[in-house]
């Protein structure tokens, strides 16, 4: 007895557990892993503290731009004096709060959205005429708003508007270019196969040229549209073919069953479609969804080239300034933050909802 | 009586109620729009160059160019043809992709293997890695990369000298290479010649070992018999070992090898940026591979390259070569955005030459003729791959 209480107390040695197991285990176990984590940590001691000395200590935050060239280290003083510029554009810059009402709003029901439970008729409605007073907001004319012409977007709100809309209008066209691909109609089938494959081998870059130079040439005469216009519909169209592949992508995973009981139940194609078939395709591929809207938003930074004036364009002008000029890595590492911040929210959210989905199976 | 004779002479369905006529009709119908569309929008095409005085057709290309090309593969000045420039800059998007891909699938491999390392360390850094490159758009990387070239790198008199006989400047990265000698060509063949004779040998080794059981070391006679042969070829012409070192000339060095800073910051974005997904793409490829294939492997006493060879790696490449090759796609599609830090590929030399001669049409239809043609012949040649790689499964 007296043996067994002795062997009780005996606890696992010290260096098996607590921080300096965890250590033993996770970074020296064994000679290769011991000789990586050390070239590593010299690595990191070379990088990290020089760069954190650039960023944070050397810095000049709050001074003019002569001042920040003096500082040994970043000069963050070119978001400070020229945020508004970079995050708004050419709008008038008295008014500013309705483009920052209009992101403030989508905000709101992107937050309120991601909740699954808010997934009913009313968040559609809302979704709706949200979008529709934003624009109002961006354009004005009405209820005492000043008009704002919109050559004079830019900034953030040109590149939310250009992906939110460029989504929203690609995502009924991506399905209905998804079920013509796996139509029986042979000729739908082709026209539909085309357009995707087509799509999807161009670069956005030649689809943009196109919207820039040659639209122009297909309409009569004295008939325009403006640039963001046809940039978006660029857009649409780009997004809509690989939307079309992850939604084939759902209507494949369907099980024959599914069609051949929606057909036994007498319901016409449609019917199948929009009951049976389409709200359990498009729930498996939300998680592709979300990255091809990631990857949207990313694509719509391409719309520096064709000289419309979205958050990275507005920075390029900013650094053109003769004040400014040569700080062009701080100013891009703040557009980075910021685009980091939106595609890494939606990725942790595509992460939960792919959870989410697969205990509910 | 009369009810049998209805059964077997179904009634008469109108033709809006049967399927197949309705599918016809509907195709009829869509097709009819699709031509009064493309009818409206040519004859507004038409119309509208009319007008602007702009003639059709590719009879451009045979024209003289007048711009100069800052970096070509092919001789080529001003005084070329427009088809000539557009050639130096298919050659240019070739050249960059090719690179590119090359070092994307090594580096993406390294940084996908390291994120299943149990080094917590390593691991948590590869993951960083991705999740920072992923979620920044190329565009601004390529932009970041080469503002870093353009300020802060010093001129060309104070060049960074990070190693014996490479010189870093705003104008570009300068290399010391050896001077041509006939040897290195020699070289090169005697290293062809040795591919053909490793592939000779591997097929009969496997030959031999299906017949008789016995191994054949193929990996190490041939790494032997690939490097020896340049070797003893560059002995036999007597060790040539003469530089030629970049020297600062004026304002630019010269000798050497030059390589501008469009061509390395267009390289590092796109690298930096699509090894994040291939890192990805190939943890995804290994983790698929139960563990139990490593340990039946292993306890059927395999030694561990072959458990690596025979039983992981195949399993695991069919799972990453689609993805993969979608991916390679992708860097040469985003190898187009040269355009915006005026690196001279083909989408570059072609929005010039749209701006010269306005055939903006031409231009425009090339630039996706080419981009299509990189990706039917790329998706050709891994259809091709999967196959074999599929038949490996029985």
């Amino acid at each position: 007895m007296e043996q067994a209480a002795q062997t009780e107390e005996l606890r696992p040695p010290i260096t098996d557990v607590g921080l300096i197991g965890w250590v033993k285990t996770r970074l020296f176990n064994g000679v290769f892993n011991s000789i990586l984590t050390l070239v590593t940590l010299f690595f990191l001691w070379k990088v990290v503290p020089p760069v954190f000395r650039w960023a944070f200590i050397d810095s000049a935050w709050y001074t003019s731009g002569q001042a920040c060239r003096q500082a040994a280290g970043a000069c963050w003083s070119i978001i400070s004096n020229n945020y508004r510029f970079m995050l708004f554009g050419f709008y008038p810059y008295d008014q500013q709060w309705r483009p920052l009402a209009a992101m403030l709003i989508l905000f709101g029901l992107l937050v309120y959205s991601r909740n699954r439970d808010h997934w009913k008729k009313p968040l559609a409605y809302g979704w709706i005429s949200g979008l529709f007073f934003m624009g109002l907001l961006m354009k004005g004319g009405i209820l005492g708003l000043k008009p704002v012409e919109s050559t004079q977007w830019g900034g953030l709100p040109l590149t939310l508007l250009l992906a939110v809309f460029g989504l929203t209008a690609a995502y009924p066209l991506g399905v209905i270019l998804a079920l013509g691909r796996r139509s029986k109609m042979q000729g739908v089938k082709v026209l539909c196969v085309l357009y995707i494959e087509l799509i999807r081998g161009v670069p956005l870059i030649s689809l943009l040229f196109m919207s820039a130079i040659i639209f122009p040439l297909f309409l009569p005469e004295g008939v325009t549209f403006n640039k963001i216009l046809r940039a978006q519909v660029a857009i649409i169209l780009f997004t809509a073919a690989y939307i079309a592949e992850v939604v084939r992508g759902g209507l494949q995973a369907m099980s024959r069953g599914q069609y051949e009981a929606a057909e036994s139940l007498g319901l016409s194609y449609t019917l199948t479609m929009r009951l049976v078939i389409l709200p359990q395709a498009l729930k498996i591929v939300i998680p592709p969804t979300v990255s091809i809207l990631i990857s949207a938003f990313k694509d719509t930074s391409l719309v520096v080239i064709i000289a419309l004036f979205d958050l990275l364009k507005t920075t390029q002008s900013v650094l053109s300034n003769p004040e400014w000029m040569g700080f062009s890595k701080e100013a891009y590492v703040f557009v980075a933050i910021l685009y980091f911040l939106g595609c890494f929210s939606m990725s942790n959210y595509s992460r939960k909802l792919e959870r989410e989905l697969s205990k509910g199976n | 009586m009369g009810n049998f004779k209805d059964n077997a002479t179904p009634e008469r369905v109108p033709f809006w109620l049967d399927p197949k006529k309705r599918a016809i009709l509907f195709q009829f119908i869509t097709f009819c729009m699709l031509g009064l569309l493309a009818y409206y929008l040519v004859s507004n095409v038409l119309i509208n160059l009319q007008k602007q005085k702009i003639a059709t057709g590719f009879g451009f290309l045979r024209k003289e160019a007048s711009f100069e090309i800052g970096e070509s593969l092919i001789s080529y000045s001003a005084a070329s043809t427009y088809g000539r420039a557009l050639l130096v800059g298919v050659l240019n998007t070739i050249k960059v992709a090719f690179i590119g891909v090359v070092i994307t699938i090594l580096l993406g491999t390294i940084i996908g293997v390291a994120r299943l390392s149990t080094n917590w360390l390593v691991s948590k850094l590869a993951t960083l890695y991705v999740e920072v490159m992923q979620d920044i758009p190329v565009l601004l990387q390529l932009f970041f990369w080469y503002a870093i070239f353009y300020e802060t790198l010093p001129s060309p008199q104070q060049a960074l000298n990070p190693g014996a006989g490479i010189y870093m400047s705003n104008r570009g990265v300068a290399f010391t290479i050896p001077e041509a000698h006939p040897a290195y060509k020699y070289m090169l063949l005697t290293f062809l010649v040795g591919c053909l004779i490793v592939y000779v040998i591997r097929r009969w080794a496997r030959k031999r070992q299906e017949r008789t059981g016995q191994l054949f070391p193929t990996f190490r006679v041939g790494i032997a018999i690939l490097f020896g042969l340049p070797f003893i070829t560059w002995l036999a012409f007597g060790t040539p070992l003469k530089m030629d070192a970049p020297k600062l000339v004026g304002f630019n060095f010269e000798g050497g090898v030059m390589v501008s800073p469009e061509f390395i910051a267009l390289l590092m974005g796109l690298i930096l940026y699509t090894a994040a997904f291939v890192a990805e793409v190939v943890r995804a490829g290994i983790q698929s591979v139960s563990k139990g294939q490593r340990e039946a492997a292993m306890s059927i006493g395999l030694r561990p390259t072959f458990v690596l060879n025979l039983v992981i790696l195949p399993q695991a490449l069919r799972v990453i070569v689609p993805p993969l090759t979608s991916q390679m796609l992708n860097l040469t599609k985003n190898s187009s955005l040269a355009v915006a830090i005026g690196y001279p590929d083909f989408v570059s030399v072609a929005n010039t030459t749209m701006n010269q001669t306005g055939q903006s049409i031409e231009g425009v239809a090339l630039i996706m003729a080419v981009y299509l043609f990189f990706s039917l012949s790329t998706s050709a040649f891994m259809n091709w791959y999967n196959k074999r790689v599929a038949l490996v499964e029985r």
